[in-house]
C-alpha cells in the first residue's frame, strides 16, 4: 500500500483548502446580490430591525410599487428598445464589414484592422464634447435612435473584429460552390454564411446586449428626459429619492439585474453548446 | 495572424488567375460597399469628433454657439488648475489599487480554479455575475452595506465587534476613494479571474510534468512555469487596468460624483463637470485630450516594449 502510494498521493494533495477559498471567494461576489434579494422581500419595518439578514417575514408589495414609482413601464421600454437596436444594428454593421475582410479580400485589410484596434481603445473622453455639440445640432439629443447610433459606433470596431476572427476560421468551400452556381455576393453571404456564423454573431449580440442595456456614461450624458431614459440613469434618479427604501429600490434593482443575468445564463449555456455541436469540423 | 493572410492568399489566387479586370473590380467595389455602414458611423462618431476636439480645445467654447480661438490657453490653464492636478492623483491611486488586488485576488482564483474540476463552470459563472450587472445597480448594493447606520459596521457592531460602527465610508474625505475603488474592485476581479484562467490553461502541461520530474516544488513551478507562460495576458491585464484606471467614471460619479469636496474627483468626471455643468467645454475638450494622450502614451509604450523583443 504504502509502496504504491507513495509518490502518487503526495502528488495529489488534498484540494479541501482550494475549495474553501473558492468558496469564499463566490461568497464575496454574489452574497451582496442575495443581500439584494432579501431585502427586495422586507418591509421598511423589517428593514429598519434587520437590514442585511434573511428577510423573516418576506412580503412582495415592493415589487408593484418599484414598478410603478420607478417608472419601469416606460423605462424598460426604453432600454429594450436601446438594447435591440443596438445588438441589430452592430450585428448587421459588424457582420456585413467582417464579411469583406474575412471573404471579399478587402484591400488595405491590415490598415482597416488596426483602424478597428485604435477606434475601439479610443477613450469617450477624446470625442464627447464634440459629439454632444453635433447631436444636438442634428436633434439626436434626448432621442433614443441618437444613442442607438452612438451605440453602434463604440461596440461595432469590437464586434467586427470578433466576427472576422470567427469567419476567417470558417471553410470557404460552400461558398466557391455558391459562386460557381451564380450566386451574388449578397446571396452567398446570406444564404451560405449566415446560417454558418450565427454562433460568432450570438456572441457578439451577447457581449454587445449586455452592454447596452447596463450603458451609463453616454446614457446620463445624452438623454434628460425623464420619458427616454432607459432603466440605469432612471434607477439613478429613483435610487437617490427613495434612498432610505431599501426594500423598494431593492425591488428596482432586481428588475434591471434579473434579464440580463437571464440572458447571461441562457446564452451562455446555447453559445458554448453551439460552438462544440456546430459541426465546425474546418 | 499567420492563418489568415494563408487563407486570403489562397483565395486571392484563382481570381488572380482569372485575369479579368472587370470581375476584381466589382469584387474590389463590393468589399468596400460592405464597409460602409462601418466607417460611416465611425468617422460620424468616433474620428470627426475626435478631430474636432484638437480643434476646440484651442478656443474658449460654452458647447454650444461660435467658439472662440484662444490658442493654448487652456493647456495654460489645465498645468495651473489644482483640481485637476488633484484628480490626476486620485487617478494614480485607483491605478495603483487597480494594479495590486484585483490582479492579486485573479491569480490566485484562477491558479487554484485551474486545479480542481468540479463546480468549476459554477465557480467561473459566480465570479463573472458581478461584471454582467449594471454599475448603477452594484453601486447601490455597496451604498446600502456600506451605510453608517445600517451596514455592515452596525452589524459587525451588534456582534461585538464596533471598530467599524458609524464610518461612513463614501461619506469621508480619507475614505471615499478607496471605498469607490473597491466598488468597482468587486465587480472587475472575477473578470480578471477568467481571463488568467483561460490563459493557465493553455499552459502546456508537459512544461509542469518537466518541472515535477527536475523536483520543483509548487511555488517554483507556478513562478517558472506558470507565470512565464501566462506573460502575454498578464501584460495586457496590467495594461488594460490601467487604461481603464485612467479613464474611470462611471461609479465616482454614480456614488459620490466627485465628492466630498473633490475628495474623489477624478479626471473623468471633472472633465464631464466641466463640459456639461459649468459649460467650459473648450477647456473640458482640452481636459479630455490630455486624459487620451497620456493613455495613447501608455498603449505606445507597451507597443514599443513588445517590437524590442519582449514577446508579450
Amino acid at each position: 500500500m504504502s509502496i504504491f502510494s507513495g509518490g502518487r498521493q503526495r502528488r495529489e494533495p488534498s484540494k479541501i483548502p482550494y475549495y474553501v477559498i473558492l468558496v469564499l471567494l463566490a461568497l464575496f461576489a454574489l452574497g451582496p446580490l442575495v443581500i439584494v434579494v432579501f431585502n427586495s422581500l422586507k418591509s421598511s419595518a423589517e428593514i429598519g430591525r434587520n437590514p442585511l439578514g434573511l428577510p423573516l417575514s418576506p412580503v412582495f408589495e415592493n415589487f408593484p410599487a418599484a414598478w410603478t414609482q420607478g417608472d419601469f413601464s416606460t423605462t424598460m421600454v426604453n432600454s429594450t428598445i436601446l438594447t435591440v437596436g443596438t445588438v441589430v444594428g452592430v450585428c448587421i454593421i459588424a457582420g456585413t464589414s467582417a464579411y469583406a475582410m474575412a471573404r471579399l479580400d478587402l484591400p488595405g485589410t491590415d490598415a482597416v484592422l488596426l483602424y478597428l484596434f485604435v477606434a475601439s481603445a479610443v477613450p469617450f473622453q477624446l470625442f464627447l464634447v464634440p459629439l454632444f455639440f453635433l447631436w444636438s445640432i442634428l436633434h439626436l439629443t434626448n432621442s433614443r435612435f441618437g444613442l442607438i447610433v452612438i451605440y453602434w459606433a463604440i461596440f461595432s470596431p469590437l464586434a467586427t473584429l470578433l466576427l472576422r476572427s470567427y469567419l476567417v476560421g470558417l471553410p470557404r468551400d460552400f461558398e466557391d460552390a455558391a459562386r460557381i452556381d451564380g450566386a451574388n455576393e449578397l446571396q452567398v453571404m446570406l444564404r451560405v454564411v449566415l446560417p454558418l456564423s450565427w454562433p460568432g454573431l450570438l456572441t457578439v449580440a451577447l457581449v454587445t446586449g449586455v452592454y447596452a442595456w447596463n450603458e451609463f456614461f453616454f446614457a446620463i450624458t445624452f438623454i434628460q428626459d425623464k420619458n427616454l431614459k432607459p432603466v440605469t440613469t432612471s434607477f439613478l434618479a429613483f435610487q437617490s429619492t427613495y434612498s432610505q427604501n431599501w426594500g423598494l429600490t431593492s425591488a428596482a434593482a432586481i428588475y434591471i439585474i434579473l434579464p440580463i443575468v437571464v440572458l447571461f445564463l441562457f446564452l451562455q449555456r446555447r453559445f458554448i453548446s453551439g460552438l462544440t455541436a456546430g459541426g465546425l469540423k474546418g | 495572424m499567420e492563418a489568415d493572410r494563408t487563407t486570403v492568399e489562397d483565395a486571392g489566387g484563382p481570381v488572380k488567375q482569372a485575369g479579368a479586370s472587370g470581375p476584381r473590380l466589382r469584387r474590389l467595389l463590393t468589399a468596400w460597399l460592405f464597409m460602409v455602414p462601418l466607417l460611416v458611423i465611425n468617422v460620424l462618431v468616433i474620428l470627426g469628433p475626435s478631430v474636432a476636439t484638437i480643434y476646440y480645445s484651442l478656443t474658449d467654447w460654452a458647447g454650444i454657439g461660435p467658439a472662440e480661438f484662444v490658442g493654448l490657453q487652456n493647456y495654460r490653464d489645465l498645468l495651473a488648475d489644482t483640481d485637476f492636478w488633484m484628480a490626476m492623483w486620485h487617478n494614480v491611486i485607483w491605478t495603483i489599487l487597480f494594479l495590486t488586488v484585483p490582479i492579486f485576488i485573479g491569480l490566485l482564483g484562477a491558479f487554484l480554479l485551474s486545479q480542481i474540476k468540479r463546480f468549476q463552470m459554477f465557480f467561473r459563472i459566480a465570479y463573472f455575475v458581478p461584471y454582467v450587472v449594471a454599475s448603477v445597480v452594484n453601486a447601490a448594493i455597496w451604498k446600502n452595506i456600506l451605510d453608517p447606520e445600517r451596514g455592515i459596521g452596525s452589524a459587525l457592531a451588534s456582534i461585538g465587534i464596533p471598530f467599524l460602527k458609524g464610518v461612513s465610508f463614501f461619506g469621508s474625505e480619507r475614505l471615499a476613494l478607496p471605498s469607490i475603488a473597491f466598488v468597482n474592485i468587486w465587480v472587475w476581479w472575477g473578470f480578471i479571474l477568467l481571463l488568467f484562467l483561460s490563459a493557465l490553461q493553455s499552459v502546456d502541461h508537459e512544461l509542469y510534468e518537466a518541472a515535477r520530474i527536475d523536483g520543483a516544488g509548487r511555488w517554483q513551478q507556478f513562478w517558472n512555469v506558470t507565470l512565464p507562460g501566462i506573460r502575454p495576458t498578464f501584460v495586457f491585464v496590467v495594461l488594460l487596468s490601467i487604461i481603464n484606471s485612467l479613464l474611470v467614471f462611471d461609479y465616482v460619479y454614480i456614488i459620490t460624483r466627485g465628492g466630498p469636496a473633490g475628495a474623489s474627483e477624478v479626471v473623468g468626471t471633472l472633465m464631464w463637470k466641466e463640459a456639461f455643468e459649468r459649460f467650459e467645454a473648450g477647456y473640458a475638450a482640452a481636459m479630455g485630450l490630455a486624459l487620451s494622450f497620456v493613455s495613447g502614451l501608455i498603449v505606445l509604450i507597451f507597443i514599443i516594449l513588445r517590437r524590442r523583443g519582449w514577446e508579450v
